[in-house]
């Protein structure tokens, strides 16, 4: 059971597309929009070995955020919300492990069944890694007005740590 | 899934031109406690000063001085498929604050990618560098090595480019029948004939994939399609320049030992120089020192291989050394179409050839130029199938092969709008792939019924006769 907020969860659930941001190792945030899944507990994400810098910034560095702001991308939903939380990457195989996530994916982005069939005309696209974030606080503004300070959430003590062994 | 990576990155201006352009900006900054945290925010931009002004949000604490970023992204839902329309932006700059009160950011440089622009496919080819150093490093964690991967079956396909036999089947088919129709037929010396004419075309297909990994030409075409710009497995990792060599020289080894077998069985001096010609020929397509496609040769040299080369060739195993002019003025058709299919699909690499130094014709002549030579090449090949009838040397069904001359038009008109779009061009150049197997399949046809005509209707002219 998550400590999330069921509205933020809804959020994660809506959201064909979330700004992920991510740390290099300078300091300066970097935000990359990938399409959020939710499994129950932990936000996943899959990202193509092609665009795999935000993977290398998350091995050294596994603090992130993720926002929900856009009501387009949320399907006409108000409320916005930022997660912190901790990324680990799951790579082993990128050419299957990303696999169990298809199904959560294409309930999303019906298409990518469609694209998963020719394979073979983009093999490196279907090479990927698992984001799998763990929340650990979360800001919430139930209209989507920022000029409203947000409720902010964080996650009991007894989460289990997200960060890669 | 992803929607961006470092592609592009551009003046500061230019990225708040960009960021203006979105219903509100995504603030983002590095908190004390070393987490990211995003704000959406309603921004002014003032292009005159080159900065951004904005409220503080409340609840939160905006680090004035520190590196922090603003960014644009944008998707259009399209319920049942997905989304499209992608497009964003990142501005990083620092924040500061006016005598108003209000916020200010000031650009340093900005970053992203917006699909009106840069289409996927170009997006992805610009990354496959990434993507190798990150197999390199994930490699490095697990100790061992991690490479993208295909089922053997479609790794064959996409390594040999089989579907592109038809060039090969098309003249050796018809040389075949031609001898049939003059009553010459040994069906395992058409096997034969078949296996090592494919042999010889994976063989060139796959060195030709060597050789522009070696002289970078694959490397740097960034806009190859299913047509063009080569199988890119090397590129991809997925086998490596040795293993590709091998299969080059595996496939040459079947082509010539079926090529000794055939001269050994049916000998004859036009076989022998047909078949080494045809040999030499498919090596020094791209290999040194000739490199033929690299001198503007190379639309020609597929002109006589899969022209007359295939079609005498075959022709000649079954007839034993025979030469007649039906089986050369029946290749010409098909040898100009043949090479009209590799200029044609030469057209969107020749950036990339233009740089490597591969002087193909598109490379070489201007656009009216090329667009008029597909014209003119073109209807040379109707022109002497006709001919050839009217000449008495085809025979009268061999006029079934001008049915797909309007198919040369949309080819014509695809080239005109789509000149300097390479996917715009996948379209066209499936098209005239068909002008050139559609003609070699009827010209199949054309002999099948003469064979036929022969036999049910002996007496009924099949050619016409001054």
């Amino acid at each position: 059971m998550s400590w999330l907020p069921r509205e933020v969860i809804e959020l994660v659930d809506a959201a064909l597309v979330t700004e992920l941001t991510v740390v290099r190792k300078d300091g300066r945030p970097i935000t990359y929009p990938l399409i959020p899944l939710w499994d129950g507990e932990k936000i996943l994400m899959t990202s193509s070995i092609l665009f795999s810098r935000k993977l290398e910034h998350l091995k050294d560095n596994p603090h992130v955020s993720l926002s929900f702001s856009d009501p387009v991308a949320l399907g006409g939903r108000a409320g916005r919300a930022t997660i912190q939380g901790d990324a680990r990457v799951i790579d082993g195989d990128p050419h299957t492990d990303w696999e169990r996530v298809l199904p959560l994916w294409s309930a999303k982005e019906p298409v990518i069944i469609q694209f998963l069939k020719s394979r073979v005309a983009f093999p490196l696209f279907f090479e990927r890694s698992v984001i799998e974030v763990v929340p650990r606080r979360v800001f919430y503004w139930p209209d989507g007005d920022v000029s409203r300070a947000p409720q902010v959430s964080t996650s009991p003590p007894s989460v289990s740590s997200g960060e890669a062994a | 899934m992803d929607v961006r990576a470092g592609v592009a990155m551009f003046e500061p201006a230019e990225g708040l031109r960009r960021l203006e352009s979105f219903p509100f900006a995504l603030l983002t900054w590095v908190g004390n406690d070393g987490y990211p945290i995003s704000t959406a925010i309603n921004i002014d931009v003032d292009t005159g000063r080159g900065i951004v002004l904005f409220q503080q949000p409340a609840g939160v604490d905006v680090p004035l001085g520190d590196e922090i970023s603003m960014t644009g992204s944008h998707i259009r839902p399209q319920p049942g498929i997905g989304y499209d329309e992608r497009r964003h932006v990142t501005v990083w700059g620092h924040a500061g604050r006016d005598p108003s009160g209000r916020l200010t950011f000031v650009a340093t440089t900005a970053w992203g990618w917006d699909e009106q622009t840069i289409p996927f496919p170009e997006y992805i080819e610009r990354q496959v560098g990434q993507s190798r150093r990150y197999l390199e490093r994930v490699s490095m964690e697990v100790g061992r090595v991690v490479r993208p991967r295909l089922s053997l079956g479609w790794l064959t396909l996409r390594a040999t480019r089989l579907p592109f036999l038809s060039a090969t089947f098309v003249p050796v088919l018809i040389g075949i029948a031609i001898a049939a129709a003059q009553g010459v037929f040994d069906l395992f010396a058409a096997v034969l004939t078949l296996i090592g004419a494919a042999s010889v075309h994976l063989a060139l297909n796959v060195a030709n994939d060597v050789f522009d990994a070696r002289l970078g030409a694959d490397e740097r075409n960034v806009n190859p399609t299913q047509f063009s710009g080569g199988s890119r497995v090397i590129q991809y990792g997925l086998v490596s320049l040795r293993r590709m060599s091998a299969i080059s020289a595996g496939f040459y080894a079947v082509a010539i030992s079926v090529g000794l077998l055939l001269l050994a069985t049916r000998f004859s001096y036009a076989l022998l120089v047909i078949g080494v010609l045809g040999i030499l020929l498919s090596i020094f397509y791209t290999a040194p020192p000739l490199k033929l496609v690299y001198r503007g040769l190379g639309e020609l040299t597929t002109a006589i291989g899969f022209g007359p080369l295939m079609l005498l060739g075959a022709y000649v195993v079954q007839t034993m050394g025979m030469l007649r002019p039906e089986p050369f003025v029946a290749s010409i058709p098909i040898a100009l179409l043949v090479a009209l299919i590799l200029y044609v699909n030469e057209v969107p690499d020749r950036p990339a050839d233009g740089r490597s130094g591969k002087r193909t014709l598109p490379v070489l002549l201007p656009r009216e130029a090329v667009i008029n030579g597909y014209v003119i090449a073109a209807a040379a090949a109707f022109a002497v199938i006709a001919l050839g009838v009217v000449a008495g040397v085809l025979p009268i069904p061999a006029l079934l092969a001008l049915l797909p001359l309007p198919l040369v038009g949309r080819v014509h008109d695809g080239l005109v709008r789509y000149y300097d779009q390479p996917y715009g061009l996948m379209g066209v150049m499936a098209v005239n792939i068909r002008v050139h197997l559609y003609v070699g399949v009827l010209m199949f046809v054309a002999y099948v019924v003469v064979i036929g005509a022969m036999w049910l209707t002996p007496g009924v002219p099949l050619f016409i006769r001054w």
